[in-house]
């Protein structure tokens, strides 16, 4: 049989808005077979974005969902878990939306360890408002407000967030559509914050600017440049320049937010009386 | 004994024929009619379901 991605979608609001090619349909795909595994109510499941192409995904999801201020998914999401720590929070959203303008937001909830998932759509750019440079853009390439390649090096946000204290950190590319739902499924079912950076493509603003002649030529590149981390253990330096490690990066299990709150919370009352 | 056949659905309102599916389809079942993409060699189908994965647009449905 066919996968029913339709029982966690909202009825009637397909065909969606991203581009021909956008990688954010298959992210979403893979959300929802991962949700789909794990079957998880859609009472119980509250799915948190910001602002941008990647943060539209809760606007089709048939769940608790909720829209956010330019990069304070983390900071909606936190209140979200704080508030109902039995809800699976998950928070979505593209790199400009997550790392530059929400980079703050972003640090601090891998800092705290709040059981949380982010998925971070990384398409190297900012799509929804016209191309401009974004801190995951490679250094040289070209966006609306660098016409003359970007001087700047990117981030990569698996390194900043495993040093921000994240305690699960994946990545996986839209290209490799399988492995998408098994790290995030992996990434729910870990307690503490997890993050899956999600390699994309945009070919709308980037591709178009950075001379890729197609869509299938920014699929090969994720083709080309994924390497699984268990086969860059046998590889030599000068074979990974150039390539990007993907499946689970990291995992560590560190004490938790809720509970460290709640335990807080016990002792002010054990004090108080 | 005939084989059972997969059916591949296309849901053609929701089809942007941004080709992924029609060039990451390890046996060319598909290809490109007009401006969506149709069904063009359903005896090579493998059942591999890349392009259902693949497709951004939930436009394709394999049934195996």
């Amino acid at each position: 049989m066919a996968f029913e991605y339709e029982k966690w979608l909202r009825p009637g609001k397909l065909p969606h808005i991203w581009c021909p090619g956008c990688g954010h349909g298959i992210v979403m795909k893979g959300l929802i077979r991962a949700l789909d595994t794990l079957q998880l109510k859609k009472e119980e499941t509250a799915i948190v974005s910001g602002i941008g192409c990647a943060s539209r995904l809760p606007g089709y999801m048939d769940c608790c969902t909720l829209h956010t201020a330019h990069g304070r998914a983390a900071a909606f999401a936190t209140g979200v878990k704080m508030a109902r720590p039995e809800m699976n929070v998950i928070l979505c959203g593209g790199d400009g939306d997550g790392t530059a303008i929400g980079g703050n937001h972003f640090i601090h909830a891998c800092r705290r360890n709040i059981d949380m998932t982010y998925i971070i759509m990384n398409n190297m750019i900012y799509g929804m408002t016209g191309g401009q440079f974004s801190p995951c853009t490679p250094t040289g390439a070209k966006a609306s407000t660098t016409p003359y390649g970007n001087p700047d090096p990117g981030f990569d946000i698996a390194k900043l967030a495993i040093g921000a204290g994240a305690s699960f950190v994946a990545r996986g590319t839209a290209f490799h559509a399988n492995q998408i739902d098994k790290l995030i499924v992996e990434a729910i079912q870990h307690k503490g914050f997890s993050v899956v950076e999600i390699l994309d493509d945009c070919p709308t603003t980037y591709g178009r600017r950075n001379k890729y002649k197609s869509v299938i030529e920014m699929m090969n590149r994720l083709k080309d440049i994924a390497v699984p981390v268990k086969a860059a253990e046998k590889m030599d330096p000068e074979q990974l320049k150039g390539k990007v490690l993907t499946g689970v990066l990291y995992k560590e299990d560190k004490p938790e937010y809720c509970e460290q709150y709640k335990a807080v919370i016990e002792r002010a009352q054990g004090a108080a009386r | 004994m005939e084989k059972k056949l997969p059916t591949i659905e296309v849901i053609e309102k929701y089809c942007k024929g941004c080709h992924i599916c029609v060039e990451f389809c390890p046996t060319k079942v598909l290809e490109m009619q007009g401006f969506v993409v149709g069904v063009k060699n359903l005896e090579a189908c493998i059942k591999c379901m890349q392009c259902e994965l693949r497709c951004p647009d939930f436009a394709i449905k394999v049934t195996a």
